[in-house]
């Protein structure tokens, strides 16, 4: 099921330029050939699975900005992996433009590319800095050693940092000029699509702007399409078209950042929406975060039927039974849920 | 209001590093009320988490305090010998981490480590300790505790284990408690839960809470009083929401205006422009110099906190009108 | 827009500071290791220039006398020459002798090393890059190998291969790759899970490139210490086998195979046979090891910060 030209009769409509179908991804526990005997001895050995994501389906438009969001055992890391082209699918596809991302257990599309969240662990610590963004393009005919330090400079300046830099060290820069090098490798190999897995979180409130600014201008300039992954509800309202909400490896809402922030469908958006903190302007208020009951569930074992259920408050013995199915709301926006309007 | 629970006067807490002189903590002064919750807020490098643990007498070397005071109920913390502050930590005066296994010992079951705790500044019996254990633990919002104290911490959430963290902390009934972003690292629904009771907490038992973070919205929520630092000292302080809607030093108005919370989406977002000082060495005047917008020459020396009834600002020029939000 | 660096808190502002420069001027930190590093470049010194510093060759069998031999320091020779620390068994210049049993127990350690370095580290890159099956055959077959003790292994497979400098080599490296092995697929396994192995994937970059350009260069540290400890071991290791007489064969003897030949004289008194060989030995092995703990503790943890 997917939010783009869907008519509602069932026919077929168009992929998106970003197209995720039923992706699955399962992560079973290593285990050693000592495990597999201490298991059929009766030892009390871990053999279930993690559904980290667990059938989804996305349509994105050329682009388009999306933000994922989700708290932790999500999967929205995971997914953006596969779309990325770093994980397999255990069973679905992704492809972009039409052409699948992985073969063989192998990326072979460079249009993809994914900027990570730790800016001090993406880099290569004992790479120069120009050769980290170079890497990439030379090693896939982008350029050539000649024009090496001219392609690398233009990166380097539209990210935001001097170009003399090159010859230095990952570790003699701070986070936000490391997450900038970190843009700049991905930029430099031309994609399409750029893959952001919590790009900001580890980064100041200061520099966080100087970051998002660079992302709005990138939007603007270079009409990529964005996947911006993020626990933080309002940075991704603030960069994206439209929003995805995930859940134990599930989306469960999905539609235009608007929409999906003043008038969300599914409880658990709203209970989210409810329980993130906000400035409080006003000393006769006082401030009552509705919190979302109890815990998130182990991935180990997701409960029967929706996986929301044991915390959501509208749930009755229907959401144990039946898993609901994305459904459209209205045009354009979908949510999981069996009493979503 | 009533006497300050704790009063630090011109803290200074400083690194001593191969390098040079860190001045990671430079002339902190406030007070905190029984009961009182106060937001200590900052970004990296401001000396938000060093004030914490100087309070705790947590300063390794190469840093330590080189000066100031710190009074918990009228009683100097500082130079107090080793023995004569862990007689006073964790039973007056406790901290809760951003990582709960800066607390907890992973190859000890809960119920040990709360023994223990309690059994450093207690005698009682095994069995009034874990009774008093469970206690706590319901308190905090743990299920079934008393079933609880045999589990290890590998076997809580990581919510569930902030907890157990912080009921550790509330175990002796601390006159002031000290919270390092123990939020952070959790997920929003969690968040909004131990904010709750937090506040409840605080109000309940009547310990003063010092909450730290980086988070401004977070701290909004829960904290009546705001303290902003930059760069070791205090920029700004006054009643959260006054703070917030009309902030007077030109770092919190240039912080609150880079949150995309306060920006139109996808509007470019204030940023302050330059980068966070070196604080090896700094040279003398206003630390936020190299990047106000309203810098002079008087701003080479260093501003004094001035003090207008519940408001504090170091400026030599502090903005007047309010800045829209 | 662009903002500037922040200055780096050692070193000119405008250079680069490479990882390797950083780890040079902190293990110059420590005087004492600073000393160790220098003993070892001596004495690597002296055994590289044996031939042309010391007073008499000892292989050259014609310069030899009976006459001289067994006599302690101080004594002048029929060359003509103070021998400084006296004559051995056979008349040769002691000095002379360990100077260039200096240069054999280096040789055959530091090629040891080497050659046990190539190969346990293809071993355990291959291992952690790898994975699944080829992970766990290649890491079982070290773990086989490092539960014996190497001394045992070098015996027998010297007693099985006979004498001389290749077989000595073979033997001293069979019993060593093993923890060469086990150090690089731990430093590999451990950066084959970060962020920018993920990235370099990601770009995509072929597994070859991976490996070479950014797995094995950030394992070098671990490596390096390894290296330095087992050249040490290889050392001693060859001379417990001189020792034994399983080494070298006598013509070229190592410091270990000095001490052999002097033990038989201790009793009566004439030490300096074995003991001068003996003390340059563990200064050597000594100075290494000092060295690689140096080495080791600077590198981790790194205490970033």
């Amino acid at each position: 099921m997917s939010a783009l030209g869907d008519t509602g009769d069932g026919s077929l409509h168009p992929q998106g330029f970003v197209h995720v179908r039923d992706a699955h991804k399962h992560f079973g526990p290593q285990l050693t050939l000592g495990d597999r005997i201490a298991a059929k001895l009766g030892a009390n050995v871990e053999t279930r699975s993690v559904r980290a994501v667990d059938g989804v389906s996305l349509d994105i438009v050329r682009g388009e900005t999306l933000g994922l969001v989700g708290e932790s055992g999500c999967g929205k890391s995971t997914l953006g992996r596969m779309i990325a082209g770093i994980l397999t699918p255990s069973s679905g596809s992704v492809a972009v433009d039409g052409a699948p991302v992985m073969a063989d257990g192998k990326k072979i599309d460079t249009r993809v590319q994914m900027i990570f969240q730790d800016p001090f662990a993406s880099l290569d610590p004992r790479m120069r800095i120009g050769d980290i963004i170079a890497e990439g393009p030379l090693a896939h005919g982008l350029t050539s050693k000649a024009e090496q330090a001219a392609y690398v400079a233009g990166y380097l300046e539209r990210a935001g940092l001097d170009a003399s830099l090159v010859r230095r060290f990952p570790h003699q820069f701070s986070g936000g000029q490391r997450q900038r090098i970190a843009i700049a490798r991905a930029l430099a190999m031309q994609p399409e699509v750029l893959v952001c897995d919590e790009p900001v979180a580890s980064l100041d409130v200061s520099i966080q702007a100087q970051i998002i600014n660079l992302f709005l201008a990138l939007q603007r300039d270079l009409g990529l399409t964005l996947i911006f992954i993020s626990h933080d509800l309002s940075v991704v309202r603030h960069l994206s078209d439209r929003v995805a909400v995930m859940y134990l490896g599930r989306i469960v809402e999905e539609g235009p950042a608007e929409l999906v922030y003043t008038a969300p469908a599914h409880p658990y958006t709203k209970g989210l929406l409810a329980s993130v903190p906000r400035l409080v302007l006003d000393e006769t208020e006082l401030v009552t975060l509705e919190a979302i009951e109890g815990e998130i569930p182990s991935p180990l074992s997701p409960p029967a039927g929706c996986n929301f259920n044991p915390r959501c408050p509208l749930a009755e013995t229907r959401c144990v039974r039946d898993d609901p199915e994305l459904r459209l709301v209205r045009p354009g926006h979908l949510a999981a849920c069996h009493f979503a309007e | 209001m009533s006497a300050p629970i704790l009063e630090v006067r011109d803290l200074k807490t400083h690194f001593f590093t191969r390098a040079g002189v860190v001045k990671a903590v430079d002339g902190v002064s406030f007070s905190v009320g029984p009961g009182e919750i106060v937001g200590l807020v900052g970004e990296s490098g401001s000396g938000k988490s060093v004030t914490g643990f100087s309070l705790m007498g947590l300063v390794d070397p190469p840093g330590r305090i080189v000066s100031g005071s710190i009074r918990l109920d009228g009683e100097e913390l500082i130079g107090l010998s080793w023995n004569q502050f862990r007689a006073l930590r964790g039973s007056r005066i406790a901290m809760v981490f951003q990582d709960p296994m800066a607390t907890l010992n992973p190859v000890l079951t809960i119920g040990t480590q709360m023994r223990l705790a309690i059994s450093a500044h207690d005698k009682t019996s095994r069995r009034a300790a874990d009774a008093r254990a469970a206690e706590v633990l319901t308190r905090v919002g743990i299920p079934e505790a008393q079933s609880r104290l045999g589990a290890y911490p590998h076997e809580f959430s990581g919510g569930m284990r902030q907890r157990v963290a912080i009921a550790i902390a509330l175990l002796h009934g601390s006159q002031v408690l000290i919270a390092d972003e123990p939020t952070t690292a959790l997920d929003v629904s969690i968040q909004a839960q131990i904010l709750t009771e937090m506040r409840d907490l605080a109000a309940e038992t009547g310990t003063a809470l010092v909450w730290i973070s980086h988070d401004l919205a977070t701290v909004s929520t829960l904290a009546s009083r705001l303290l902003v630092m930059y760069a070791g000292r205090i920029v700004e302080q006054g009643p959260v929401a006054t703070v917030l809607r009309d902030p007077r030093h030109p770092y919190t108005a240039g912080l609150l205006r880079s949150l995309p919370a306060t920006a139109k989406p996808g509007e470019d977002l204030f940023q302050i422009p330059g980068s966070t000082p070196s604080l090896l060495d700094p040279p003398p005047g206003c630390p936020f110099r190299p990047r106000c917008q309203h810098a002079s020459e008087a701003c080479t020396t260093d501003p004094p906190l001035e003090v207008s009834g519940e408001r504090g600002v170091r400026c030599f020029h502090p903005l007047r009108q309010t800045v829209s939000a | 827009m662009s903002d500037p660096v922040m200055k780096p808190l050692t070193g000119d502002a405008s250079k680069a500071i490479s990882p390797w420069r950083d780890l040079w001027w902190r293990f110059c930190e420590d005087r004492v290791a600073l000393f160790a590093f220098g003993v070892v470049v001596l004495l690597v010194l002296m055994a590289l220039f044996a031939p042309l510093i010391s007073p008499q060759n000892p292989y050259d069998l014609s310069g030899l006398s009976l006459r001289d031999a067994r006599r302690p320091p101080g004594f002048v020779g029929s060359g003509g020459y103070t021998h400084v620390l006296g004559t051995d068994a056979q008349g040769r210049d002691l000095l002379s002798a360990i100077l260039y049993g200096l240069r054999v127990s280096l040789q055959i350690g530091i090629t040891a090393g080497a050659v046990a370095l190539v190969i346990g580290t293809s071993i355990g890159i291959t291992a952690a890059y790898a994975r699944g099956f080829v992970e766990a055959i290649l890491m079982r077959i070290v773990d086989l190998q490092l539960s014996f003790p190497p001394i045992l292994l070098a015996l027998v497979l010297v007693a099985l291969l006979g004498q001389g400098q290749a077989q000595l080599v073979t033997a001293l490296v069979a019993a060593q790759y093993a923890y060469f092995a086990r150090t690089a697929f731990g430093a590999a396994s451990a950066e084959r899970s970060k962020d920018y192995v993920e990235a370099a994937a990601a770009t995509p970059l072929s597994a070859r490139r991976i490996v070479f350009r950014h797995i094995l260069p950030n394992a070098m540290p671990a490596l390096i210490v390894v290296a330095t400890v087992q050249i040490a071991y290889a050392i001693a290791l060859e001379a417990t086998l001189s020792f034994l007489g399983l080494g070298l064969p006598v013509t070229e003897p190592s410091l270990g195979m000095l001490i052999s030949n002097g033990v038989k004289y201790m009793m009566s008194g004439r030490t300096w046979m074995s003991v001068y060989p003996g003390i340059m030995l563990i200064i050597l092995i000594v100075a290494i090891n000092m060295v690689g703990d140096h080495l080791r503790d600077i590198l981790n943890p790194r205490l970033d910060k």
